[in-house]
């Protein structure tokens, strides 16, 4: 682990040593509704060195104090965090001893920052250029000629495109993945010893993610920096990182570097965050008769003139998965929609076990929406707070059958152990339940209905890895139970290949690609497909290089 | 066209619709009555010839579609009709009342804007202090607090027990400034009062959104003193709410001023209103009301516009 | 239900107050030592044991007649309260969840009536309309409604795109139960506090309007009114028209204490860090 510290007052700096974290303890103050105000702790006792020139990866899920310990070496709490205990020392000097005036001179000089959402990190009102050039002239590194060249020069490095004039544009008329290298050059400005960069690539789409990700690394690599570089996705900073440090509730569980981490954990922790995605599915071929039949369906929003699904064919069959994979704005949940019939379709019909169904919400019977039901991505907005958790999975039961007291308290029971919970939680509000158990719960609700076929849109994207895989499994042994069909709607190449039993790429509106998960997802392939799946990162150092190697199609995001 | 001069065109076209729009509903609101008009002037013991003369002076014989277009047309042109009680055409009597409701309105923005904003820029900078603590209970307090207690307050104190300034706002044409402006202090005071609280409590809240923006960490993660960056980044993202904010109130001291004027016995023209709709005198109000509703119209107009030139991606659009 | 434990001492003055001047109010004909006209001294006579707020300018018991101005004000307020409310959260909630021409007529309509100051257009109408209790309560009430019908359609439109009710129409629940069981409960909590906000300002309304001479006819007593019956007596340093305004002053303050106080605790329930 961490050499022994030199020495780190003042003259006796050692020369590569550039940051030094002792012991660091940060803490914030809750107000929990209802309750007198309490302080909780969000980092306890961290410890970390990072030399000259090293990228170290802080790794964890939310709530693991990753991004609060970024922005320690900032000397910078956000949002009322404070900085209670420990020592934060760059280049020779604890920064947590130098107060404001000394923070605003390491801000922007010495240490910068990469924020997850460059859309919101700039300022609306003014050019890029004055914003990429401002630290580097605020602290004298450059005259404002000297930094523009400086600027330019970094565009062109982060193969953004005109960079000679891009400067000159606003914030909004430029595409998120190009903002997020906007801000990468407007750190890499004023020539800092340290980056700090927040979930850089997380609000990216997954073709894009993989430039900007390339952009980042070579641009890191060509000057040099130092970078504290913080993800919850192992596979992401597996490929930038040197040393990769995991934490979680605000500890350290397990600090090496990069192949140490991802081939030979050490931690169990670890281990399941490698091996989260390792869930084997067999795929089942389809039976004779589909269970739903998307034919030829094209929709618009609003009576508008842009089709957002063209030309739609899909089949599920019962008791199978069907996969629909793509990046936002792919139209894969507007096909929900329109399957729903709270889009009704401008073309096209949508056959159900063997009956074709209305394509308005309205004109269809009490029965077809039984069969049909739905679990949404974000569970907290999904369940309605002032009711309970007996309420939420009990409405369909009363709704649906008729049933009512002792007979239906004894059904919502024995749902509520289907999904791993218990009976326990029979009166809880969905605020007092954590996200994977939320989720948990629309779950039972959907199946409270005995349906046929539960559209899950994004189901596991809020959630962290480990809590996500445990819902895929959850979802998968209740199909066995049940015998339920789900269309699987996702933008993640792993899930898909967890779950699914065919699967349907959507591209702008269209299915670019359409078959069993084996056809889907063996060459040849067509050049989205191709472009897709070469950008779903590995886990394994080199994966970049090689993955941009061999692309064959530019991405949308460019 | 430019996309924001197409923007700005159609925000007026929308309030000169809605002006006329809104002469309608004044026409149409003194007309709801189950009589009519002449027989509430006159009352119940009027003679019918009197009521028939008075209904052919008035034009009551002709439906009310063709009375609207022609009181329409005369305002159009100037004509704001005569007044029944004094006999006298509204216009002359109507214009050295607006300008000194406008007069007592302006020196009261003039004191309460600036006076509001930096008061709300600094419950934003001492957030959650003491000093931002005072300042919203003050403006708790104001809210609350009804013109004519604040007015009478300090007509009993200020003047009558202090003698500083008169009690009653006497201002007629020729009067020097200095005069003039002595005169109005109280009720101009009251009117500041009265705005004041409510006006800074929504710059700080306009203030505060933008403070809590992400690019104002940006700004913070690059080292730049608390001054530039409420110069440089937090300003130029805070004019178009605050002039928002602004106009809105300036709007509101439009209304708070018929109240003042009653208590300070002001020549203005909520005065003017509150004395024509006693005495019933439907043509005086429905003028004086068709403008203040004009001004009120017209303030929200530059707030709206102000809204559309401050923003960045109107002004340059992709 | 709010907690009475963690009240903060604002809002607990205030609603001691609320219900002090409220018990005054429905208790008037009991409290009151003297009739509503009954003239009992000499003309605006000071505090003393015997009348203890002094007497009016027709030498009336100023207390008793404050007992009874307390009566008036909060009946018709309240009155015009409970029809703004009713009438505008109805329409709001119905508007939001029917959208289409209904929501487009009636928004646009409520725009139209915004974009008058409430006061002139109270004027406009009160000037051929007679001045009767009923009349106050029916245009302050309608007036009024139009920003409840704006807030109550804001909050429904943004709890109707949520997922939880989109669940609810695609198991196929009727618009009834959308409204009372999804909408309605998650809608109460800011409405209750804006039922405060919209009670004081019926309040000033009624008593702006009783203070032009155009609300509360005399002999009737209300708070308004009886600042204009006394105002005469300010200039001959006699505040008696004081102790109305300042109860009204009064009455507006707790009440809002109150308001405020919900908002804040509806806010952070949302899970917001207190009070940004």
């Amino acid at each position: 682990m961490a050499k022994a510290p030199a020495s780190a007052q003042g003259v006796g700096k050692t020369p590569d040593k550039l940051l030094e974290i002792r012991d660091l303890k940060i803490e914030a103050t809750v107000y929990p509704p209802g309750e007198a105000p309490k302080d909780i702790v969000i980092v306890d006792g961290v410890s970390l060195t990072l030399e000259r020139g090293k990228v170290l990866g802080l790794i964890g899920e939310s709530g693991a104090g990753k991004s609060t310990i970024g922005l320690s070496a900032m000397g910078y709490g956000r949002g009322g965090v404070r900085i209670t205990g420990g020592q934060v020392i760059i280049n020779g000097r604890d920064i947590l001893k130098s107060g404001i005036g000394g923070l605003r001179k390491l801000r922007g000089k010495e240490v910068c920052y990469v924020a997850q959402s460059a859309a919101a990190a700039f300022n609306p009102a003014h050019k890029l250029m004055d914003q990429v050039v401002e630290a580097a002239m605020l602290h004298g590194v450059a005259n404002r000629a000297e930094a523009e060249k400086r600027a330019v020069a970094l565009f062109k490095k982060l193969s953004l495109p005109n960079p000679e004039v891009i400067g000159n544009r606003y914030p909004h008329q430029v595409s998120g993945g190009q903002l997020q290298r906007v801000m990468t050059a407007m750190a890499l400005c004023s020539e800092p010893d340290l980056i700090v960069f927040d979930e850089p690539t997380t609000a990216l789409d997954v073709t894009t993610q993989i430039d900007v990700l390339a952009a980042i690394k070579d641009a890191i690599r060509d000057t040099g920096v130092a970078a504290l570089y913080i993800t919850h996705d192992l596979a992401v900073v597996a490929q930038v990182s040197d040393e990769i440090m995991v934490l979680r509730h605000g500890k350290l569980v397990e600090w090496g570097d990069t192949h140490q981490i991802i081939r030979e954990p050490r931690k169990d922790y670890t281990n399941q965050l490698v091996s989260v995605h390792r869930i084997e599915h067999e795929e089942k071929t389809p039976g004779d008769k589909p269970l739903l039949s998307v034919k030829n369906v094209t929709a618009a929003y609003g009576g508008g003139v842009v089709d957002v699904l063209k030309n739609v064919t899909v089949d599920i069959h019962p008791g199978q998965t069907l996969a629909v994979v793509g990046e936002s704005g792919s139209g894969k949940s507007t096909l929900a929609r329109a399957i729903t019939g709270l889009l009704p379709p401008r073309e096209g019909s949508i056959t159900f076990d063997g009956r074709t169904l209305p394509a308005k919400l309205a004109d269809r019977t009490k029965n077809d929406l039984r069969e049909l039901q739905m679990i949404y991505q974000m569970a907290d907005v999904a369940m309605n707070p002032r009711q309970t958790v007996g309420t939420i999975i009990g409405r369909p039961l009363e709704f649906y059958f008729g049933m009512r007291g002792a007979e239906r308290d004894r059904r919502v029971a024995e749902l509520l152990e289907e999904i791993e919970m218990g009976k326990g939680f029979l009166d809880r509000y969905p605020a007092e339940l954590s996200g994977g158990q939320k989720q948990r719960v629309c779950i039972a609700r959907a199946l409270a209905a005995k349906p046929r076929l539960i559209i899950c849109d994004e189901v596991t994207s809020a959630l962290d890895p480990l809590v996500a895989n445990g819902i895929l499994k959850l979802l998968l042994n209740l199909q066995a139970v049940e015998n339920v069909a789900y269309l699987f709607i996702t933008h993640d190449i792993a899930t898909v290949r967890s779950i699914a039993d065919s699967i349907a790429v959507m591209y702008r509106g269209a299915v670019v690609r359409y078959g069993s998960k084996s056809q889907v997802l063996s060459p040849p392939f067509d050049a989205y497909t191709d472009l897709l799946l070469s950008s779903v990162p590995e886990m394994e150092v080199g994966w970049l290089e090689k993955a941009i190697k061999g692309r064959r199609m530019e991405a949308a995001g460019n | 066209m430019s996309p924001i001069l197409t923007l700005i065109a159609q925000r007026i076209a929308l309030g000169v619709l809605l002006l006329f729009a809104v002469s309608v509903l004044i026409f149409a609101g003194t007309q709801i009555l189950p009589g009519d008009v002449a027989q509430s002037i006159l009352g119940q013991s009027a003679t019918p010839e009197a009521l028939a003369n008075l209904r052919r002076e008035l034009g009551l014989n002709d439906p009310a579609i063709v009375r609207y277009f022609s009181w329409l047309g005369g305002v159009l042109t100037g004509d704001l009709g005569t007044a029944l009680t004094t006999r006298q055409p509204i216009a002359s009597t109507l214009m050295p009342r607006l300008w000194n409701t406008l007069f007592l309105a302006f020196w009261a923005a003039i004191v309460s804007v600036p006076l509001a904003v930096i008061l709300g820029l600094l419950a934003v900078r001492y957030r959650n202090g003491p000093i931002d603590k005072a300042i919203s209970g003050f403006a708790l307090a104001s809210t609350s607090l009804p013109e004519f207690f604040i007015g009478y307050l300090l007509i009993f104190f200020v003047a009558v027990q202090m003698q500083w300034f008169p009690s009653i706002s006497t201002v007629y044409a020729g009067m020097p400034l200095a005069d003039k402006l002595n005169a109005i202090v109280l009720p101009a005071t009251v009117l500041v009062l009265v705005v004041l609280a409510h006006m800074m409590r929504m710059t700080r809240a306009a203030i505060l959104n933008v403070m809590q923006s992400a690019y104002i960490e940006t700004a913070e993660l690059k080292g730049l003193s608390s001054f530039d960056i409420i110069r440089k980044h937090a300003f130029p993202n805070a004019i178009a709410p605050i002039v928002n904010v602004i106009m809105l109130n300036l709007a509101f001291l439009i209304v708070g001023v018929v109240v003042v004027e009653v208590i300070f016995v002001y020549p203005g023209m909520g005065q003017y209103l509150v004395d024509h709709v006693s005495k019933r005198d439907v043509p005086v109000v429905q003028a004086v009301g068709l403008i203040f509703a004009a001004v009120y119209i017209g303030l929200n107009i530059i707030a709206d516009i102000a809204a559309i030139l401050a923003n960045p991606r109107l002004r340059h659009p992709k | 239900m709010p907690d009475l434990k963690t009240i903060p001492i604002g809002a607990a003055i205030g609603l001691f107050l609320t219900v002090v001047l409220v018990f005054s109010a429905v208790f008037a004909q009991v409290l009151a030592p003297y009739g509503l006209s009954q003239i009992v001294g000499d003309v605006w006579e000071p505090m003393s044991a015997e009348h203890w707020l002094g007497t009016d300018n027709l030498g009336r018991d100023l207390l008793s007649r404050m007992l009874y101005g307390a009566q008036t004000t909060m009946l018709i307020a309240g009155l015009a309260t409970a029809l703004s409310f009713s009438l505008g959260a109805i329409l709001g909630f119905t508007a939001a969840v029917i959208g289409g021409w209904f929501d487009m007529i009636l928004s646009r309509l409520v725009d139209l009536l915004m974009s008058i100051p409430t006061l002139i257009f109270g004027l406009v109408v009160l000037s051929v309309l007679p001045s009767t209790v009923l009349t106050l309560i029916l245009v302050m009430g309608i007036l009024d409604s139009t920003r409840v019908y704006r807030l109550s359609r804001a909050v429904a439109v943004d709890i109707n795109v949520m997922d939880f009710v989109e669940a609810a129409k695609l198991r196929g629940e009727g618009r009834g139960w959308i409204i009372f069981r999804e909408i309605l409960p998650n809608a109460l909590s800011p409405l209750v506090s804006e039922l405060g906000l919209r009670f004081i300002f019926a309040v000033l309304f009624l008593s702006a309007l009783s203070f032009l001479g155009l609300g509360v006819q005399p002999p009737e007593a209300d708070w308004g009114g009886m600042v204009r019956e006394n105002k005469e007596g300010i200039v001959f340093g006699i505040p008696a028209a004081l102790i109305p305004a300042a109860a009204i002053a009064v009455l507006a303050i707790s009440v809002n204490l109150v308001a405020d106080w919900i908002l804040n605790r509806t806010t952070s329930l949302k899970g917001g860090r207190g009070n940004g």
